[in-house]
Order: C-alpha cells, then structure tokens, then sequence
C-alpha cells in the first residue's frame, strides 16, 4: 500500500508533469530538427516563433470567446489552433521571402543564416510585445480537469490521488497525433522523401528536380505547424509570457541536441530526457520517499537535488553529459 | 580568402556545430534559366562545341575551345591526365560552368542558357564523380527520387533498372550509405535513369572501386548504351574506357589533345607514348 | 571618399547625435549615452576579438558581463563579519567539498578500465558526493542567510578600491572561459554556442539564487564609487562657487561632475583595450589568428595548435566583457541579478558588433556608440511617433492608449531591423575589415 502511495505521488508531481512537459519540447525541438536539416542552421528566433504562433492563437481565443463561440469542456483555444497555424504559416513564410531567401540564393554559409535569426527573433519578440504586452496572459478555459484529486480518492479510496489536469490530457493526445502525422508524412509521402532527399544532400537533389524552394516552402509549413502547437500547448499547461518562450530555447535546443540534431526521433527522445531530468532533478522527494522508505529512514530534509530556479542548468548539464560521451547526439545527428 | 570576396560566404571559419550544419549542403548555384533555341543543320545529339570557360565570373579559364559529343548508341569516353579539365568539361556541357564562348546543344536545341536542373527536365542525366547517392535513404527512395520530376507510373523504369542491377533488387529496403562502394556507384547510376534520359553523363563512375567491379560497372554501362542511349563518361582508367568508347577524347590542358575512336586513340603511337605509357 | 574621411565622418555623426541629445535633452542623458556607449564599445570589442578574429560564436556574453558585476560585490563590499562567523568557513568547506567530488568523479573515470563498475563508481562518488556537499554547505548557506536578512544575509566582499573589481571581473570572466572553452571547443566538432548560452543562463540563476554569495534578487545596492557622491560635492563650497561661476545649478553641475568622472575612467579602460587589440590585431599573434581562420586546415598543417589558439582568443574576449560587465555594475551603483536579460546583454552586443563592422575594432567601438544611442532614443522617439500617428484619436481611446504604452517596445523591433538591414545590404558593416 505504501510503495502505491508513493508511485501515486511520484505520478501526480513527477511521471505526468514530465510527460506532458517532454511533449510540449518535443514538439518544438522537432521544429528546431527540421530547420537544422533542412535549411542547415540553428534557428534562434524559435522560441520567438513560437510565441508569435501562440499570439495569435490568444487573439483568436479572445474573439471567439467575445462571440460566445467556445469549446465546452474543451478550451477555445484549441478551435483557434487551425486558424492561428494558418496566420502562423503565413508570417513564417513572408519570412523566408524577406529575410531568408535571399541568403539561400547568395549561398551564404549557415552561420550567416543564424545571424540573420538574430534580427527575426529581435522583430519577433519587439512584435509580440508590442501586441500583447510583457506580462503573462492566461487562456485556458472549459474544464480544469479529466481527473482531480478529490474525484481520484474518492473513486479508488486511496489517501494519494492523481490528477489530469484536461491540458495535460490534450497535450500528450496531441503531441502523439502530431507525431505519428509527421513520421507519416516524413518517411511515406513523396514530398516528405523529397525533403529527406534534400537534406541529405542539396546538390543531388537539384539533379534529381526536386524544387529547393518548394522544399524550404514545406518544411516552414510544417515548423510553423509544429510551433504554434507547441506554444499554444505549452501556454494552456503553465501560461503565456514572451519572455518564458524567448527562454524556451535552451531547454529546446537542449532537446534537438541531446536527440542528435538533424534526426527527428532524437528530438522527441530529447524533450522526454531534457524534461525528465528537469523535473525529478528540480523535485522535492519527501513525500515520494516517506511512502517508499521504512519510517526510520524518513527524510527529514525536502530532498530536492536542485531548486526548480536551476531548471536551465539541468537541461545544460544533460547535454554537456551528452555530448561529452557521445558528440552526435544520442540518435547520431548530422552534427558530426 | 576562401570565399570568393562573398561575404556571405565567409564563416571566419566558424565549426560551431550547434548552430551550424554543413551536411549535404550543396555547391551548384541557384540561377534562373534563359532562352532555348532551335538550331538548324546537322550536329551531333549531344554536343558541347569550342567551350571556353572556367568557375566564376573573373575565375580563369580553364576550359580553351573544348569540344565534346555524343550520339544515340555511342559511348563516348573523356580521358586526359590529372588537371586536363575532364570533369570540368562535362560539368560544362551539363551548365554548371560560366562559359565566355561555344554552345552546348541537345537534340538540335541549343540549351546553353539553361540551368543544371532544367538540363536534367530536358532530358540530361548526370551522375556526379561523389556524393551520388542519398546516403540516408533507402535504394528503393533514392530511385523513387531520381524519378521525381516524372509524375507518370514509375514501376516499370524501376523494373527495369532491377534487371539492369539484380544487387539493388535484394538491397532495395536498406539505406544507400550502407552498401558498397561498386553498389552504390549502381545506385547512382540507377538513380539517373530513373528520369528516363535522353543522355547518360557519368563522371568518373569506376572512381575507388575494385578492378572486378570496375570491369561489371562497365558491362552493365556497356548494355545502358545498347539499348540506344548515348553515354558521355570521364574516366581515369583510360585504357579500359578507350577499350569499350566509340568516341574518345583525349583532353590536354583543358584543350581537345586527340579526337577518334577509341581503337584508333588506343593504336595511337602519340597518345600511348604521352598518356597511356607506351 | 578616402576610408579615413568615411570613418571620421561616421564617428562625427554619432558624436553630433550625442551633442544633440545633450542640447534637446540633457547633458546628464548625454553623458548616460556616453558612459554606456564607452561600456558597450569595449563589450563589442570583446565580443569582435572572439568573432571577428577567431569566428567563435559567444552568445553566452550576458553571463561573462554578470560575473564583472560578481566582482564588484566582492572585491568592494564590506565582509560582513557576523557572516562570516555564522557560516563562513563552512560554505568554504562545503564548495571544496563540492570541488573535491568532481575532481574525484574525474579520477574515478580516468583510472578505472572502462566497464559497468566504473559506471557505478562513478555514481556512487557523484552521489555519495553531492550529498555530503549539500549537507554542509545548506548549513553554512542557512547561517549566513540568516545573520540579518534584511539588512546584509551575505557574505560580502573584500572592502577593497572597487577600481580593483575591473580586472577582478575580468578574470572571474576569463577562469568561466576557460572552463567553457575547456569543454565545448575540445569535442570534435564546437559546441561552443550551445555551451556559452547554457553557462550564461547557469550564472544568472547561481547570482539570483545564492543569497549568501549576491544576495540573490534582493539585490547588493550602495557599492563603492570611484568617483565622488554627487550629495558631497554639493556640500563642498569651492564646487558650488565653481559651478555658479560657470552659471550652472550646483545639484546638475555634481551630476555632470561625477558622469564626467566616469567618463574618463571608463575611456581610459576603452582606449586601452582598443589599443591592446589593435595591437593584437597587426602582430604576428594576430596574423596567425586570420591564417588559422581563413583556413584552419593549412595553419594546422603548419603545426598551429588551432584548438588552443581559439581557447586563448575566447578567453581574452571574455574576460574583456568581465571587465566591461564590472565597470557597468560601478556605474549603477548596485548589482541587480534579475536585470541581467540575454536581449540586452548578449544579443545587443551582437548587433553591435555585426552592424559595426566584424573584424574591424573601430567598427565595434561605432557600433557600441551607435547601437547603444539608438537603443536608448528609439523609445522616445517611439513615443512621439505614436503621439503623432494616433493624434486623431481620443486621450482615453483604447487603441491610442495600447499603442503608446506599446512603444517601449519599439525598441526590440528597431534592432531586429537594423541588423537585418545591415547584415542584407551591408554585410561588413558600417566599417568593414580591412
């Protein structure tokens, strides 16, 4: 009875925040992966991406909430997700024509491209600010939970519950859908081999009449896809603030690389190892381990390795640990 | 400076690979197509004519009056000693070159203006000398790729080419990077004719492979070329290119050295005391 | 134009825009301008020295910048002797634990054959490590915390000159650079973007965390000055008679006066640091530096040992923003952890360097002066421009209200701009490398 307490503890504050949390990174270190493979540079305006696809989404939400259009017990937010990819896709690709295009054609070297990222992300974040403000917004709405504590307890008669808050429940359904669309599209379609083709080699590719333009073209659809999922994920979970998605990027690009950058299924297995080890690293275990232990060997202390304020540090020492042992990433990146 | 005066190709060279990712990046540039016109009187199917030209608009010229051809059913076989321009002289034909003179044409078009992707939708197929295959894909994709600017039924072309390479048949579910370096060369070649081409350019196909896979590499070329497609080659094995061209030529210095048949070049006294070794 | 006339006249243009501030404005915003710029100018040299020489990619700045504010506490403050007492020693004892545990978990995988025992070690040492660490140093952090919380509830520093916290922070900077470099450019390809990136966010959650050490986000506030307080050359009467002599309030005359202070100091440290790298630049250590950057395979072929070249060259540059960092936090007079935001620290230097020119000192030192003058002036600017557009509208319209509360904002969106402008139609920079 006691070891099920403690696993019911250590799932409410550890298995599924983490999942829920490796999902939303997943999702955007997949973005970061494709970029990388595809137009060969790390992009640092995506955290900024992410939360201009997330903006829109808001704005969305808000008109729809005004018309009194909503989704029950579902949030409004996810009845405006197809429309903010869509405007999503559209600034992505303006983008591209203004900005990135040009560098494609001259040649230009990767990191020229990521310097170029520099300005997008300034435009980007002054854009998001400008609109909505620096401070946090919150837009989840419809039912806060699938499961709660009290409704876990009283339906089990266990003294631990575990609740599934509803955004959690969506988050991981989504990311799976997502997922599993992507690897179809990626490895099935001709459009999606052609995109593989490209990335492994440009030249060839050419050769082979396969259109670069129509190429970069898709894989901004499908970043601009990946984001605003991603964002507007990550948004209903905590909340939305422009800075906290600016700092997304760490833990993001933490996630592709630990993965192998340039390797999708390294980007999902990233996210869930950066978001792990975040969690159980930055968790108080008292609770957990009181449960697990005899009496006489109860902590006393919180036994917390780390405070949650080293999250970023954690994400960071993963990859250095990473790196160190295995320089291309766990699923063996284009980085070599 | 390695970049050319470019500066947005200069990287300071910068290896950062977390941000960077020079992987399959490519070299040929992006540029628009010109006019195609019709020429009129007799010339060969495929014909790179007094070509003068070298890399980059000021780059100097490395190619003087160069002239190459082909005709349906022929093989004809570029082969010179190191540095003669041979490779330059197909990338020429195939418009990856900034030409000052000459004219390539195709079939009676002259398609000098065109760019190298558009040479390949006019029917051009080009296996380069490396980097030829798409390491990460599977046989099957990478043919599936070489057909991609056909979107008629494609199953019989690859048929066709299992039968020309029964090997890739076997191996088709297995990436490309992981064959060897005779297979792979099959898969490029494969992958070329998947276009359905109305001429075959192989640069330096038998490049790093074995004496035994370089005699089957030229068997299986020898069938391509007898079902009527013309194949242009560089070869560095000279002797056994000469051994199985209808046409040769023999490049010095990015100049036309000798042009005949390749019994003729091979009887030669001139070209087998200066390049063959007696 | 000669390239001596251009360059003349793009740094009277950015001296006239000064001036102009000073005359629309206030001399004391000039002179904030100025002060920052000279800061900027000597980050961007930092940060060109690394870049333009060597083609490191450092986005981790923010993090070399704090630690020179790091410095400040320490060399300057007062120790705070109750601190020390309660806990001192034994967060000593605790971080050289922590030391001791790292160096053992080291040792563990060098001596030991490869295998799963040496796995397990190796978690065994770090665990068994990390724990004992964390007990005695939680017990020292806890006593020091709570010697005063309000008032001090840190260590504090040395109680030396704060001029000593410049070099200081430099080298606090540079051991940092060492340990980064150390690690990301040793792999076989670099990692050192990825790397500086995470450091930097590391150090700014160590110096808003560790009260004991900064005092965390309460902030360290009233460090020393090297100049003198404005408040005392009020009462000096020699200053106030000067300052009426020259028709001037004696309150904005001691402002002018200690800014004035700063200036110099700072355009000596400037000046110095500009010399040394153009130095650096046409000595034969300099030309090696280009060789190995313009082809890294010949220098090597050469013998250069190009990984320690480069480790060298991210050192210096760093420890350059340590001490740019150091004069900043002098400047403000107090170190504000939670102010440290990798916009303005890392990437506005980039955009400095970038739109300067990379590879040319003088191009960083413009682009300091310019980026910063623009990124202080874009929000007045900003704000007029909105008063204008939305002049039509209400006072108490919603849309006007948004938009000019909106235009601090502004800024964010000019530099993205601006560096995208220059690096499309003017990739060297305003002063290209020669």
């Amino acid at each position: 009875m006691e070891i099920l307490n403690a696993f019911l503890v250590l799932a409410n504050f550890v298995l599924i925040p983490a999942i829920t949390y490796g999902s939303q990174l997943a999702l955007g270190a997949l973005g970061v992966t494709m970029i990388y493979g595809i137009l060969r540079f790390s992009n640092f305006a995506h955290g900024d991406s992410m939360a201009v696809g997330t903006m829109v989404a808001i704005l969305l939400t808000w008109w729809f909430q005004s018309m009194g259009i909503t989704a029950g017990p579902l949030p409004t937010a996810l009845l405006a997700l197809p429309f903010a990819i869509v405007v999503t896709i559209g600034v992505l690709l303006g983008t591209d024509r203004l900005v990135f295009r040009f560098y494609r054609r001259q040649k230009a070297k990767p990191i020229i491209l990521v310097m170029a990222s520099l300005g997008v992300m300034f435009v980007y974040n002054g854009l998001v600010r400008f609109v909505l403000g620096p401070d946090e917004h919150r837009f989840a709405d419809g039912d806060r939970f699938i499961i709660s504590v009290p409704d876990f307890k009283a339906l089990t008669g266990l003294p631990e519950g575990v609740a599934i808050r509803t955004t959690q429940g969506i988050t991981v359904i989504t990311a799976v859908i997502v997922v599993a669309a992507l690897f179809w599209f990626l490895g099935r379609t001709r459009t999606g081999k052609s995109m593989r083709a490209y990335s492994d080699n440009e030249d060839l590719a050419l050769l082979s009449g396969i259109n670069p333009e129509r190429v970069v073209m898709y894989t901004w659809m499908i970043v601009a896809g990946l984001i605003t999922i991603a964002g507007v994920l990550y948004g209903l979970d905590k909340s939305f603030k422009p800075f906290t998605y600016f700092q997304l990027l760490l833990p993001i690009f933490a996630s592709a690389i630990v993965g192998g950058l340039g390797s999708p299924l390294g980007a999902i297995a990233g996210g869930f190892i950066i978001a792990f080890s975040e969690v159980t690293i930055t968790y108080a275990w008292k609770r957990v381990l009181t449960y697990a232990l005899p009496d006489e060997l109860a902590p006393s202390g919180l036994v917390q390795l780390l405070s949650t304020d080293y999250k970023f540090a954690v994400s960071f020492m993963i990859l250095v640990i990473v790196l160190l042992f295995r320089p291309t990433g766990i699923f063996r990146g284009k980085s070599v | 400076m390695s970049n050319g005066g470019n500066p947005y190709r200069d990287d300071r060279g910068n290896k950062d690979r977390s941000i960077t990712n020079p992987h399959g990046s490519g070299e040929i540039p992006l540029r628009d197509s010109g006019k195609t016109s019709r020429v009129e009187g007799e010339s060969p199917f495929l014909i790179g004519e007094n070509m003068t030209g070298g890399y980059g608009r000021n780059g100097p010229d490395i190619l003087h009056d160069c002239t190459i051809a082909v005709n349906p059913g022929e093989i004809a076989v570029i082969v010179g000693p190191n540095g003669a321009g041979k490779s330059t002289a197909m990338k020429a034909v195939f418009g990856m070159l900034d030409m000052r003179e000459g004219r390539v044409l195709l079939d009676g078009e002259d398609i000098s203006a065109l760019s190298p992707q558009d040479r390949v939708a006019k029917g051009m197929g080009f296996v380069p000398q490396t980097n030829n295959i798409f390491t990460s894909l599977t046989v099957e994709e990478n043919l599936e790729m070489g057909a991609f600017i056909r979107h008629d039924d494609i199953s019989d072309t690859m048929e066709q080419v299992y039968d020309l390479f029964p090997i890739l048949k076997e191996k088709r579910h297995q990436a490309a990077g992981e064959l060897s370096g005779g297979q792979r060369q099959q898969v490029a070649v494969g992958r070329s004719l998947m276009t359905r081409p109305k001429v075959l350019m192989l640069d330096e196909p038998t490049a790093g492979v074995s004496p035994i896979v370089m005699d089957e590499l030229f068997d299986r070329i020898i069938e391509v070329a007898r079902t009527g497609l013309p194949v242009l080659m560089v070869e560095q094995n000279a002797r056994q290119a000469l051994g199985i061209a209808d046409r040769g030529f023999v490049l010095v210095q990015g100049r036309n050295g000798h042009t005949g048949t390749g019994k003729e070049l091979l009887a030669d006294p001139e070209v087998r005391a200066s390049f063959l070794g007696g | 134009m000669s390239e001596t006339l251009k360059n003349t006249l793009l740094f009277a243009t950015v001296a006239a825009l000064i001036i102009l501030t000073g005359f629309v404005q206030s001399w004391n915003s000039a002179l904030f301008i100025i002060n920052m710029g000279l800061i900027s100018a000597i980050m961007a040299l930092g940060v060109n020295l690394q870049w333009g020489f060597a083609g490191l990619f450092n986005v981790g700045v923010m993090g070399f910048v704090a630690l020179g504010g790091l410095a400040v506490v320490l060399v300057s403050m007062p120790p705070v002797g109750d601190a020390w007492a309660a806990g001192g020693a034994q967060v000593l004892i605790g971080l050289a634990l922590g030391a001791a545990t790292i160096a053992g978990g080291i040792l563990t995988y060098q001596k030991m054959a490869p295998g799963r025992s040496r796995t397990l070690a190796l978690i065994g040492v770090l665990g068994l490590g990390f724990f004992v660490f964390r007990y005695v140093f939680d017990a020292g952090v806890e006593a020091i915390e709570g010697v005063n919380s309000a008032g001090t509830g840190y260590l504090g520093g040395l109680g030396l000159p704060v001029l000593l916290a410049w070099p200081v922070g430099g080298l606090l900077a540079a051991g940092a650079a060492w340990f980064i470099g150390k690690t990301a450019l040793g792999l076989r390809s670099d990692y050192l973007a990825i790397a500086t990136l995470g450091i930097a966010e590391i150090i700014i959650a160590v110096l808003k965390n560790e009260d004991w050490l900064s005092r965390g986000v309460k902030n360290v506030s009233g460090l020393p000055r090297p100049v003198p307080y404005e408040i005392e050359l009020q009462r000096d009467p020699d200053f106030v008679a000067r300052a009426e002599g020259l028709g001037l309030d004696p309150v904005i005359a001691s402002s002018l006066y200690s800014k004035m202070g700063y200036a110099l100091l700072f355009l000596v440290v400037l000046l110095i640091v500009l010399w040394l790298a153009q130095r650096a630049l046409h000595s034969p250590w300099g030309r090696m530096m280009r060789a190995i950057r313009d082809n890294e395979v010949a220098a090597e072929a050469m013998g250069k040992d190009v990984t320690a070249r480069h480790l060298q060259v991210f050192i210096l540059g760093s420890a350059i923003c340590g001490v740019a960092g150091a004069m900043m936090t002098t400047l403000d007079g107090q170190l504000t952890p939670s102010s440290y935001q990798p916009l303005r620290f890392t990437f506005l230097v980039w955009v400095m360097v970038i739109v300067g020119g990379s590879g040319n000192n003088l191009g960083s030192v413009l682009g300091g002066f310019l980026i910063w003058f623009l990124w202080v002036q874009v929000e007045p600017i900003g704000h007029s421009l909105m008063s204008v557009i939305t002049y039509g509208l209400a006072d108490d319209n919603a849309l006007r209200q948004h938009l000019l509360e909106s235009a601090a904002h502004m800024r964010l969106l000019t530099m993205g701009l601006i560096l995208l402008l220059v690096l499309r139609f003017s990739p060297r920079g305003l002063i290209p490398e020669k």
